[in-house]
């Protein structure tokens, strides 16, 4: 597994931090957003790699860089962790294998302010300026292109485009084209980075994201709180590699987790908003627990989609306990854009790795800024401080633009 | 040596990442600086950016070594 979020880079690195209750949100530094209603967002944190922090010199050369969007160095930057901390890295001499290993890492949007930058040429009337390397730079599918390049990986090479379902659905997509015997192995997850001004504004003019919070932005994020006023933008990416069991253990390969069910739906409704019922949140969970055979009580943790918008918060959680029944009382749920804001198309990926190490460690990570629910709930949404409960398996959620919902399910490694 | 040999030299040391010994003037962009046809385009439109000169697409097809941008820039500004 490997991670670039606000809160860091490396795995063991970001999860320590999240279960100390530390926050990777910030005011934006690196632009003017005086013209901006929400000047606070969540950015991979600048240093070295011994410290956990990113000097994208480290991870890919400088005459490389030009060549890809920032979304595409942070993809690559996760993915070469996971790559490391997986074992599995087939050279030339071993054709077969680098068939058998497919990429699919998707992002929401891609890479915006490439777009913004070639734009901004057009309309200067510098149309001749605009580089070579503008569509390959800005295309979604060439983070899993970059991947597959470096690494050799020659199996299927696919891109998820879900908005900020994206994460999840590559996961699941992932696993299924390993159950369908299309792969082995798959490097599978999702990167962002949005956090630039034509991002920011974007989503500013769609009216999502927190405007409170500006000068206490570590607050921004405040999943069911009753203050709370949109999402906090955030940047990053999360890869797995996802690989068929008997695969994993023939090799000797470190098993963090099983993806055990993975389920979908539409809502057919709005083009932002949820349904007023959290119907598509509730099929979508329901999906997944029939993939898994599970009943709802054998969930011990979700990790929530949870963006710190005032209607999605309580939709989720309704559905939540709407499914689960008088299970719910047991169930601990946390949403960790509370941390590290919300990464949209990476945040599913990046929210798998922390549904897995929940797992790993026993523990459930916290729901920063939950200091007043504005509904009560028998859900232990593990409000502030990260929980040690027995936790074997989770199901964690990702919604969105375009009423697109899906929900997947990891279990403890037999 | 020019200037402008100079100048081409140096961007492309920059834009290709390659050591300055390799870009010797024979080189060739392809063959010994490891660049592929979008990295030359994108030489390309360096150049006329450094030296304020226009080159046609057909112009900077024939364009594959050091000594042909050379060349051409300086017949350019002498033109």
């Amino acid at each position: 597994m490997g991670i670039a979020c606000p809160l860091g880079l490396g795995v063991e690195n970001v999860w320590k931090r999240m279960l100390a209750g530390e926050s990777g949100l910030a005011a934006i530094q690196n632009f003017d957003t005086s013209a901006l209603p929400a000047k606070i967002a969540g950015q991979v944190p600048l240093g070295t790699r011994a410290e956990g922090k990113l000097d994208i010199n480290e991870w890919i050369p400088v005459k490389d860089q030009k060549k890809m969007d920032r979304f595409i160095q942070l993809a690559l930057v996760a993915a070469t962790e996971a790559v490391e901390d997986s074992g599995w890295n087939p050279g030339e001499d071993r054709e077969e294998d680098r068939c058998r290993t497919g990429v699919m890492i998707g992002s929401g949007i891609g890479g915006l302010p490439t777009i913004y930058e070639a734009s901004t040429l057009i309309a200067q009337g510098r149309t001749r300026r605009i580089s070579p390397f503008f569509i390959p730079s800005a295309l979604i599918n060439l983070a899993s292109g970059h991947v597959s390049i470096k690494y050799g990986f020659k199996g299927p090479n696919h891109a998820v485009v879900t908005a900020c379902a994206t994460g999840v659905h590559a996961l699941g997509d992932a696993a299924r084209l390993i159950a369908l015997n299309d792969a082995d192995v798959m490097v599978a997850g999702g990167a962002e980075a949005a956090v630039a001004e034509i991002g920011m504004a974007g989503f500013c003019a769609s009216r999502a994201l927190s405007t409170a919070f500006n000068d206490d932005p570590t607050k921004g994020s405040r999943p069911w709180d009753r203050d709370r006023d949109g999402f906090v933008m955030g940047e990053g990416a999360g890869v797995l590699v996802l690989e068929e069991l008997e695969h994993a253990k023939a090799r000797g390969a470190k098993i963090y987790a099983e993806v055990i069910g993975y389920g979908m739906s539409g809502d057919a409704y709005h083009i932002t908003a949820p349904t007023e019922d959290g119907d598509g949140a509730f099929r979508a969970m329901r999906a997944a627990l029939k993939s898994a055979s599970l009943e709802p009580s054998q969930i011990q943790y979700v990790n929530a989609h949870g963006t710190s918008t005032p209607m999605g918060d309580d939709l989720e959680l309704q559905a939540v306990e709407r499914l689960w029944g008088d299970a719910a009382k047991h169930l601990a749920m946390s949403s960790t854009k509370s941390a590290i804001g919300h990464l949209l198309g990476a945040a599913g990926a990046v929210e798998g790795i922390f549904s897995i190490l929940a797992i790993r460690d026993g523990v459930a990570p916290p729901t920063l800024n939950l200091e007043n629910p504005s509904r009560e709930s028998p859900i232990d949404r593990v409000a502030k401080q990260a929980q040690e409960r027995p936790i074997e398996t989770v199901l964690s959620n990702s919604f969105g633009f375009g009423g697109t919902n899906a929900s997947i399910i990891f279990r403890k490694a037999a | 040596m020019s200037d402008t040999a100079d100048k081409v030299k140096k961007i492309v040391v920059e834009h290709l990442g390659v050591e300055e010994s390799k870009v010797t003037t024979e080189a060739s962009f392809i063959d010994d600086l490891g660049a592929d046809s979008l990295d030359t385009v994108e030489l390309v439109m360096a150049f006329e950016e450094a030296f304020g000169v226009e080159i046609p697409d057909d112009a900077a097809e024939k364009i594959t070594t050091v000594k042909d941008a050379i060349d051409y820039i300086e017949k350019q500004k002498s033109a």
